[in-house]
């Protein structure tokens, strides 16, 4: 228990009349690869949006490292549908719903399913960014360059991480220029600059042939080690999912149906019906 | 390499900013004080502060401000307010009793060392500090509600505030503090910093050198902070919010200082206008003025610091100099006149050249082929009425009466924004350019060379 | 109460002005998401070429020619300013609608010499009438009678046409009703016609209250009635008209009492409250962000 990195309980998101989150409880232990599967539409980067601050869950609580750092009851008529459901859980009415920064303050970093780099900027700046939040200035210290040392370890530590990435020929190419691939790489070598504890990857394969996917999978695995990082990601690429994943989620209609290591979920009844359906005469 | 670039630029604004503070000192103490120059540079300097701080917000943070006349409306009352002397506020308020505050920071320094250049400078940079920080603290309070707000909603709810604050400084209520609807005057201005000697005579003239040295050092402050940490978050916002808040930037926190710093510099420009224009009036702050602000920002290059700069003074050099004589009729007589010929020349240029370019960038986008004839046929009528002008002499410039320059300009203005969206420096920075230069010079060089030893 | 009853008529006609105007903001808006800063100016040029063709043409001629003329010009001001800014960042649409502005304000100056030109007094409407005791210009009732018919014909012409389908399809998603066959340029051209059409009936109603046109004249019009159409929630026609209303009314009221200097500033304190409250206005829908 004392080494439980993401602890998701209970958490709903409901749009309107659509529930895209239902009632999903799941965690993630340090050191852990964990994925999370389903069907499209099945809610998993809607998980991943209440977990890092971008929604704010309508009822449900998320922990991280043993704390709670997102907690949300519904207020008013949608009160007595959530408090039936999930009453006896939260006593105390404290409600958290930190922005997405601070979340990545706490040590939770993502990459996001269409890559979202600042495109307009060099991969320098790129990873640069990245280290704005963890440096210690002000703006009249940062701003009139009065502090030389901060600046300097941060620029010094960017290129270190670039050159580890092996991205450092490229650091002064425009973001958006590089390949696709390259695009992909630099998010999470990005991800990697804001120091996190937990790593969160949308769908990091997308666009990727069989032998990217397998250097990915090899590359996912070292930065684990390298960077002392739990992983929790969403792929549709079986391969990938099935050669690094320690656990596996799957969900479907905003709920998990079943999880296990990847050769029990493989051979799963119920998640060859999530994704092939089940014919209605059957 | 990636380290030093920063600091390299950094130098080199500086060196550039001294040369260019010494090169108005020359300017201004060699040339005759009526020169128009004087008038552009002054305006220039001024409005160069305030397009760069507007840059801030819209350019480098994204967000698609219009309040920037309010700002400035705040700085200019706020430095009219504590240097009007104290001696001159019964006549100035006479509507009103008198003023409600009877305090002046140069009043303050001249009690403590005396009369004179001493006191008038401290008193009138500490008022310019007071206009920024008030317009900065506004700035936080609107940015409270105003920032959620997506772009064009928070250009409308800006530009809403500048008519707000306009309306609340001419309030009669207020008058014992803000005159009301009239001038605030009598404060110090740019000519209060000519050094003369005992019998009056003007023996150093610093008249445009102090709001180059004060928008310049502003300008400065303002690329530093570009360059900085905070300068590259504020980029990450405006390339891409959500993975700027992914990245541990605080949305929130970092817009509203966006916001603040924008209108604290807007509030030190606004203080230079007042003291250009030698008075504080709040009609003079108006929507249109930010529009001004806004397209000659668009024209220098939205997210280039040196763009703003270049295209505010080439703005304000044709408006108030260059395009002058647009707005009345011109007649050209004798053949040979130098007026003359520069004329013709200038316009020649602009014809061949802005149809070249025109039908090059048509040439381009290969489609809009009526847009091209349209072209064309205006080049050719231009064209054959200067052949015209040129053969016949005498001949009364067509359509040149009042209000024809701004005709003109905003006809330019519409062409720069629908065919030359990035402006004249688009979002590089001088330095840029000429680093890019000197490395392709090297480039060159070492292929010659290389070339030599094979 | 016979001074609160006037202020109120008048308000109601004031509103009624801002709701033809407000149209052109809301329905543009709808469509392309672009406050089209120029619908003001395009409002006060209808009331200087009224001015300037009522010189030379009889009265009902020149009516008829202002509303064409004003569409005609509502239709070019899309195809050369806003058309080609079509597929960049939505700031530059917005920065060429703000230079459209700068350069009708400017021509306006050119043409009148920057002084205020009178307008003619319009047959009928400018006749004063006495209603509940205070004597006004017909114009103030003709006003929200002309408003309602208007928006019903408008709401009809959306809901029960061919291109009022295809507008309100385009208004919803751009790409996909491309993708659908609709012809998105006859749309967007058809959406400015019909704003600048009613801006034009807007000046002709509003300008016989005012009496003269300076180059300025539309600007603050034009965004009050932007106002109204925030306040009513942008996007939609009803909610721009009620929000119209409810700012012509306010405005009248705040006009008539101690603080008429508010007049101005009261309307935009109003736009800040609702933007901040309710974003989307009275009747505005929803969205949300994709991540």
């Amino acid at each position: 228990m004392s080494d439980r990195v993401l602890n998701v309980e209970n958490v709903t998101m409901q749009f309107g009349g659509v529930v895209a989150v239902n009632n999903l409880s799941l965690h993630v232990d340090k050191g852990e690869i964990v994925a999370l599967i389903g069907p499209n539409g099945a809610g998993k980067t809607t998980a991943f949006n209440c977990i890092t601050g971008v929604y704010e869950p309508t009822n449900g609580m998320v922990e991280f490292m043993g704390k709670p750092i997102i907690c949300n009851h519904p207020a008013g008529k949608m009160k007595a549908a959530y408090q039936g459901e999930n009453g006896s859980l939260y006593t105390e009415k404290k409600v958290l719903n930190p922005t997405p920064d601070r979340i990545t303050a706490l040590g939770i970093a993502r990459t996001f399913q269409n890559i979202r780099l600042f495109s307009a900027l060099t991969v320098f700046e790129n990873v640069l960014i990245a280290k704005h939040m963890r440096a210690k200035q002000n703006v009249f210290t940062s701003g009139l360059h009065l502090n030389h040392s901060e600046e300097k370890r941060m620029r010094e530590e960017s290129m270190a991480l670039l050159e580890e990435q092996g991205l450092a020929h490229l650091a002064n190419e425009v973001a958006g220029s590089l390949p696709y691939g390259l695009q992909r790489h630099l998010e999470i070598a990005r991800a990697l600059a804001t120091e996190p504890k937990l790593l969160l990857l949308d769908e990091p394969a997308a666009g990727m042939n069989p032998q990217e996917t397998i250097e990915l999978a090899e590359f996912i695995r070292e930065i684990k080690d390298t960077h002392d990082l739990t992983v929790f990601l969403i792929e549709h690429h079986m391969d990938l999912v099935m050669r690094i994943s320690d656990r596996i989620y799957v969900i479907d209609f905003g709920s998990v149906i079943m999880q296990g290591e990847p050769a029990v979920v493989r051979n799963d009844q119920r998640v060859i019906d999530a994704y092939l359906g089940v014919a209605e005469d059957a | 390499m990636v380290g030093t670039k920063g600091k390299k630029t950094l130098v080199t604004s500086f060196v550039c900013l001294a040369l260019l503070l010494v090169l108005v000192i020359i300017l201004e103490n060699t040339l005759k004080p009526t020169n128009m120059l004087f008038t552009v540079l002054k305006k220039g300097a001024v409005y160069a502060l305030v397009v760069v701080s507007m840059n801030v917000l819209n350019g480098f943070t994204g967000l698609f401000s219009l309040g920037q006349s309010g700002f400035m409306l705040l700085g200019a009352y706020t430095y009219a307010i504590f240097t009007i002397p104290v001696a001159d506020r019964e006549n100035i308020y006479y509507l009103y009793n008198g003023a409600a505050l009877n305090f002046s920071f140069p009043d303050m320094f001249a009690s403590i060392f005396g009369e004179g250049y001493a006191a008038t400078f401290f008193g009138v940079i500490l008022a310019l500090i007071a206009a920024g920080i008030v317009a900065a603290f506004v700035a936080f309070l609107i940015g409270l509600p105003v920032l959620r707000l997506k772009s064009d909603y928070l250009a409308i709810a800006t530009l809403g505030f500048g008519e707000i604050i306009r309306a609340i400084f001419q309030w009669n209520a207020l008058g014992k503090v803000t005159n009301g609807a009239n001038a605030l005057k009598s404060f110090p201005t740019f000519s209060d910093f000519n050094i003369t000697n005992a019998d009056g005579e003007v023996i150093l003239r610093l008249s445009t050198f102090f709001p180059f040295l004060i928008a310049g050092a502003c300008i400065v402050v303002i690329c530093m902070l570009i360059n900085s940490s905070y300068g590259r978050a504020f980029k990450a916002i405006r390339e891409n919010e959500i993975a700027a808040e992914a990245m541990g930037i605080n949305l929130a926190h970092h817009k509203r200082l966006s916001f603040m710093i924008s209108s604290f510099f807007a509030g030190v420009g606004g203080a230079l206008f007042a003291m250009f224009a030698t008075q504080a009036q709040a009609k003079t702050f108006t929507s249109s003025m930010t529009y001004e602000i806004l397209l000659i920002m668009v024209i220098g290059g939205i997210g280039s610091i040196s763009g703003s700069c270049i295209g505010t003074f080439l703005y304000v050099a044709c408006s108030e100099w260059w395009l002058r004589f647009l707005d009345s009729q011109v007649v050209f007589t004798s053949v040979g006149a130098p007026s003359r010929v520069i004329f013709l020349a200038v316009f020649a240029i602009v014809v061949v050249g802005g149809a070249v370019l025109l039908i090059r960038h048509e040439m381009k986008t290969k489609k809009r082929k009526w847009a091209m004839a349209l072209l064309a046929a205006v080049a050719a009528a231009l064209m054959v009425w200067w052949i015209m002008f040129v053969a016949t002499g005498n001949l009364i410039l067509p359509l040149a009466k009042n209000g024809f320059r701004m005709v003109v300009f905003s006809i330019v203005i519409m062409i720069i924004v629908l065919f030359f969206r990035r402006g004249i420096m688009g979002d590089k920075e001088l330095t840029d350019v000429a680093i890019a230069l000197s490395r392709k010079m090297k480039a060159k060089k070492a292929a010659k060379t290389g070339e030599v030893a094979k | 109460m016979q001074y609160i009853v006037s202020l109120f008529i008048s308000g109601i006609s004031l509103g009624g002005q801002y709701a033809l105007i407000a149209i052109g903001y809301t329905m543009v808006y709808g469509i392309l998401r672009l406050i089209n800063f120029a619908h003001g100016d395009v409002f006060m040029v209808a009331g200087l070429i009224m001015i300037y063709m009522s010189t030379v043409l009889p009265l009902p001629v020149t009516m008829v020619l202002v509303l064409i003329l004003t569409a005609v010009l509502g239709f070019l001001i899309e195809r050369v300013a806003y058309a080609p800014l079509r597929q960049y960042p939505r700031m530059s649409s917005m920065i060429s609608a703000i230079g459209v502005s700068y350069l009708l304000q400017n021509a306006a100056t050119y043409i009148t010499g920057g002084l205020p030109q009178m307008y003619p007094s319009l047959p009928f409407l400018s006749n004063t009438v006495t209603i509940f005791g205070t004597s006004t210009k017909y114009v103030t009732i003709v006003t929200p009678i002309l408003v309602i018919i208007l928006v019903v014909a408008l709401t009809q012409l959306i809901n029960h046409t061919k291109i009022g389908m295809a507008m309100r399809a385009v208004s919803k998603d751009f790409e996909t009703s491309q993708l659908m066959g609709i012809k998105i340029n006859s749309v967007i051209s058809m959406t400015f016609v019909i704003g600048s059409f009613l801006a034009a009936i807007g000046s002709m109603l509003y300008f016989t209250n005012y009496s003269s046109i300076v180059p300025l004249s539309g600007a603050m019009p034009g965004l009050k009635a932007f106002v109204a159409a925030v306040f009513g929630g942008i996007g939609s026609v009803p909610g721009a008209v009620i929000g119209a209303f409810i700012i012509g009314i306010v405005e009248s009221l705040v006009k008539g009492s101690d603080f008429s200097v508010f007049s101005d500033a009261f309307t935009f304190a109003l736009l800040i409250v609702i933007l901040v409250v309710k974003p989307t206005g009275l009747f505005g829908e929803k969205t949300t962000d994709k991540v």
